[in-house]
This record gives structure tokens, C-alpha cells and sequence, in this order.
């Protein structure tokens, strides 16, 4: 389900199937977008910060066009306890891996793979993140 | 032939580029298709236009075929020059039946009567359009062949299309022949300029597809929005977003592709609106400020601002007014009355 903010519009409430993953996408070029998501990150229930959120930051190819600091970034990340995925959408290859590594996280989150839960693989993201 | 002219030919054809130098040639038909097949077109600019000024010398070239090889490179690459828009005016309602010899004539006598060396163009095109080059000199210098101004009218609208070369001394001169020539009664310059000779003729005689205010939502299957093959296991939880986005857009934009414009330019004489507390600018003066606008096709960008989520839809009147006014050039001032605000000056 794809949106621009949130919350998501209420109408369609019935239709909605059970969010496993939440990814917000910042674009490094626009400021404008790091607000955005700040705003929406307000109308997420706490429960889904268990490993059910990630950021997904694009734009990060094109050095000279970044509007948004990298501090910004990390420290939204440890305020909300959720990993940062930096990618550039404009390279192929760069797209298909993030879009593998979403989709692993994503079966993760949903409880598809036995003996990992999405709090185990967010703690080892971070961790992992830190050194 | 004079060596200036031969200098001149030369490096004209070393702008045009190599591809298209044979075709200009047959245009220009100054010089025999005979002539023109000893030329090799495929050896280098250098030794193509040394070739080309070789045979113009055969043709005793002189500068005013010159001049008409220089109006066709600029008829086909008008995008090189930056051009400004005129209008004149009539006094009264008498439609003028127009008389090319007679413009012509009227046109040459008032500037040579001003001035005695100048150079002096005309070539006629389809669309009732007419390029007339003039080359300025001084009472003491001969023109200057390399700093040409251009203009074009059209013969059955009130609008001429100029190109001033950088002597812009020579201007008002310029407006005066055009205006006597074209029995009219005055001319003013409008707030309109761009490298697109193109599309400033699309804007000022309306040729580009504009958008109506309809009284009528239009039904969203009657436009072609068109969908890329969508992937049904994607969902937009904001389409009803997009599609307030797209309609807002289309109002403001139209459907067709947009004029090329590369700047818009907004001169602010507003007062500065602060909070009271910060105390700036406490001697309520006007606070000038130029706010510029550039891209390689503004109004296409424009356009694509809002759906690409830089923007809020709708956007500023004072963007998307630019076709519509004919001007990408504006003053604001402070609105005087009781409520804040501003206004675009004419």
C-alpha cells in the first residue's frame, strides 16, 4: 500500500489487510520529505516501533543535491529504534537488492520465518548498525 | 569582394553546423547547384568555408547577399538570440490593408534618413512573417555586421518579435521605423521575453492548448491519465489525493505541451511582514527583493511540481498566470486599501 502521509484515509479502513512493515521514505533531496514523514511518524501506534518500522533514505546517489543532514537521519532512526536503509532508486541493481532486503524484513515482520521475530531482527539490525 | 565580406561568409558558415551547411546553401541559392557539387561537405568547417568563400568570390558576393545567408541561419536557429515582444497600437479602428512594397520602402527611408549606414534585409516567410536584419554603423563607421538586430512581424497582427543586437542605443530608432513603416501609432515593449522565438508566438497568438474553467467536473474516464500497467497488488491509499492534484493541475496547465519560457522574473516592492516582537524593519519600508525563476522549460516544470510532491496544488496564481498574461516579467507592489496583500502591477 503505497501513501503520502499519514494517517491513511479512513474510508478504506474495511479493505485493508494487517500492516506487518511499516517503510517510511525520506528523499534526500527534498527537505520537504524528512518533514513529512516526522509528521506522519506521529499517527503510528508504539507497538509497531517493535521492529515493524524502517527508513528507507533515496536520493543518496547525487552527493550535490542533498538537502537533508545525515544527523537528521541517524537520530530519527535512534528516537524511534528502527533501521536506516540508505539506497539510490536511479541504479538498477541498487533498486533490486533494497527491494530483497525489504521483502526479507517483510517476511520476517509478517512471522513467516520460524525462530525470528521482527524485535530479534530489528535489535540485530541496530547492533549490527552500531560497530 | 570586399575582404570584410568574404571574412563575413566565412564565418557564417563556420556557425552552421556541418551537416546542414549544403542545405542552407541551396536556400541562400546564391551559388549554382554546379557550383555547389565541387564542394566536399564531408572534409572539415575550415576548409568547407574557405571552399564556400572561394566560390562566393567567383559571384562577386556582396554584403547584402551576405546579410540574407545570415537571416536564414538565424530563421532556422532562432534560439541562439534572446527575443523580446512588441505590441503596437493603433489610434481608432481603421484596419490598414497591408502593403509589403510599401513597408518595406516607408521602413528603409525613415532609418536611412537617421541614419546613413546601415544595412538593411528583408526576407518573407510563410505565415505572413517578416525577418528584417539591419547591421548599425555610426555616421562615421560602416555597420557592424557581426552585432545585427533582428525582427520579425507579422504583417496581419500588431506584434513584432525583436532581437536587438547589444547597441541598444539603436532601439527607439528601430520602434519608430516599425511603427511608421506599419502605420501604427505607437509601441510598447511587453514584459515578455525568451530564447523561444516559437513559443512566444504560440503565447501571444494563443496558439498553445489552454485550460477553461468548466462549470462541469469532468468525468475521470473522459481523460486519458494515462495508468502504467498497473500492478493490482500496488495500492494507493491517496489516489482520491492524486486525482484532486491532477485536476488542479489541468485547470491551471491545460492538457498540450507548454511554451518554452526559461526565466520568470518577480521584482517584490511588498512590505516585509514579520512578527511584530523580532522588530525588523521597524521604518516600514518596502522591502525590494527579485525573486528569479529559471529552468530549460519553466512552465513544463511548472507543471510537474505538484504531482511530484514538491509542491502544494494549487499553485501560485502568479505562476500559472504566465501564458494567460503574456508576460514572464512582473512588479508586485503593496495592495493599498484595507486588506493586506498584493497586486500585480500592469
Amino acid at each position: 500500500h503505497l501513501t503520502t502521509s499519514l494517517p491513511l484515509p479512513s474510508e478504506r479502513d474495511h479493505l485493508r489487510p494487517r500492516i506487518d512493515l511499516i517503510v517510511f521514505m525520506i528523499d534526500i533531496k527534498s527537505k520537504y520529505s524528512l518533514k513529512n514523514v516526522e509528521a506522519s511518524l506521529a499517527h503510528v501506534d508504539a507497538s509497531f516501533f517493535l521492529g515493524k518500522v524502517c527508513f528507507l533514505v533515496t536520493g543518496v546517489g547525487r552527493v550535490n543535491y542533498c538537502s537533508v543532514e545525515m544527523n537528521a537521519i541517524c537520530k530519527l532512526g535512534e528516537v524511534y529504534c528502527s533501521p536506516v536503509l540508505f539506497c539510490e532508486l536511479e541504479l538498477e541493481g541498487i533498486r533490486n537488492a533494497t527491494a530483497q532486503r525489504l521483502l526479507r524484513m517483510l517476511q520476517i515482520c509478517a512471522g513467516h520465518i520460524p525462530g525470528v521475530s521482527a524485535l530479534s531482527f530489528g535489535t540485530l539490525m541496530r547492533n549490527s548498525a552500531d560497530e | 569582394m570586399d575582404e570584410t565580406v568574404a571574412e563575413y561568409i566565412r564565418r557564417t558558415v563556420l556557425k552552421i553546423p556541418r551537416d546542414e551547411i549544403k542545405a542552407m546553401l541551396q536556400k541562400w541559392g546564391f551559388l549554382s547547384q554546379a557550383q555547389l557539387e565541387t564542394v566536399n561537405f564531408h572534409q572539415i568547417k575550415e576548409n568547407i568555408s574557405q571552399d564556400v568563400v572561394q566560390l562566393c568570390e567567383e559571384n562577386s558576393a556582396d554584403i547584402k547577399q551576405a546579410a540574407v545567408l545570415d537571416i536564414i541561419y538565424n530563421h532556422i536557429y532562432p534560439n541562439k538570440r534572446i527575443w523580446s515582444v512588441y505590441q503596437m497600437n493603433r489610434r481608432g479602428e481603421e484596419t490598414e490593408v497591408f502593403d509589403l512594397t510599401d513597408f518595406k520602402k516607408k521602413f528603409k527611408r525613415r532609418l536611412q534618413s537617421a541614419l546613413k549606414n546601415v544595412t538593411i534585409n528583408f526576407r518573407e516567410y510563410e505565415d505572413n512573417a517578416i525577418w528584417i536584419r539591419i547591421a548599425w554603423g555610426t555616421p562615421y563607421t560602416k555597420p557592424n555586421q557581426y552585432k545585427a538586430s533582428y525582427a520579425v512581424y507579422h504583417s496581419q497582427t500588431p506584434y513584432v518579435f525583436i532581437s536587438a543586437s547589444v547597441l541598444k542605443s539603436n532601439l527607439p530608432l528601430l520602434c519608430q521605423a516599425l511603427v511608421v513603416a506599419a502605420n501604427y501609432h505607437d509601441i510598447r515593449e511587453m514584459e515578455l521575453r525568451s530564447h523561444s522565438l516559437n513559443s512566444l508566438k504560440d503565447i501571444v497568438f494563443k496558439r498553445y492548448s489552454q485550460s477553461f474553467q468548466s462549470y462541469y467536473p469532468r468525468p475521470l474516464q473522459e481523460r486519458n491519465v494515462a495508468p502504467e500497467t498497473e500492478d493490482l497488488r500496488i495500492v494507493q491509499e491517496n489516489r482520491s489525493e492524486k486525482e484532486r492534484i491532477q485536476r488542479l493541475n489541468w485547470e491551471a496547465f491545460g492538457d498540450g505541451p507548454q511554451p518554452k519560457l526559461e526565466f520568470a522574473q518577480y521584482k517584490l516592492e511588498t512590505m516585509f511582514k514579520s512578527d511584530p516582537k523580532m522588530d525588523v524593519l521597524d521604518k516600514k519600508e518596502p522591502f525590494r527583493c527579485l525573486v528569479k525563476f529559471s529552468s530549460p522549460h519553466l512552465l513544463e516544470s511548472l507543471k510537474s511540481l505538484a504531482p511530484a510532491g514538491t509542491a502544494d496544488a494549487p499553485l501560485s496564481p502568479l505562476l500559472t498566470c504566465i501564458p494567460q498574461k503574456a508576460r514572464n516579467y512582473f512588479k508586485i507592489r503593496e495592495k493599498r486599501g484595507l486588506l493586506p496583500g498584493s497586486f500585480v502591477s500592469p
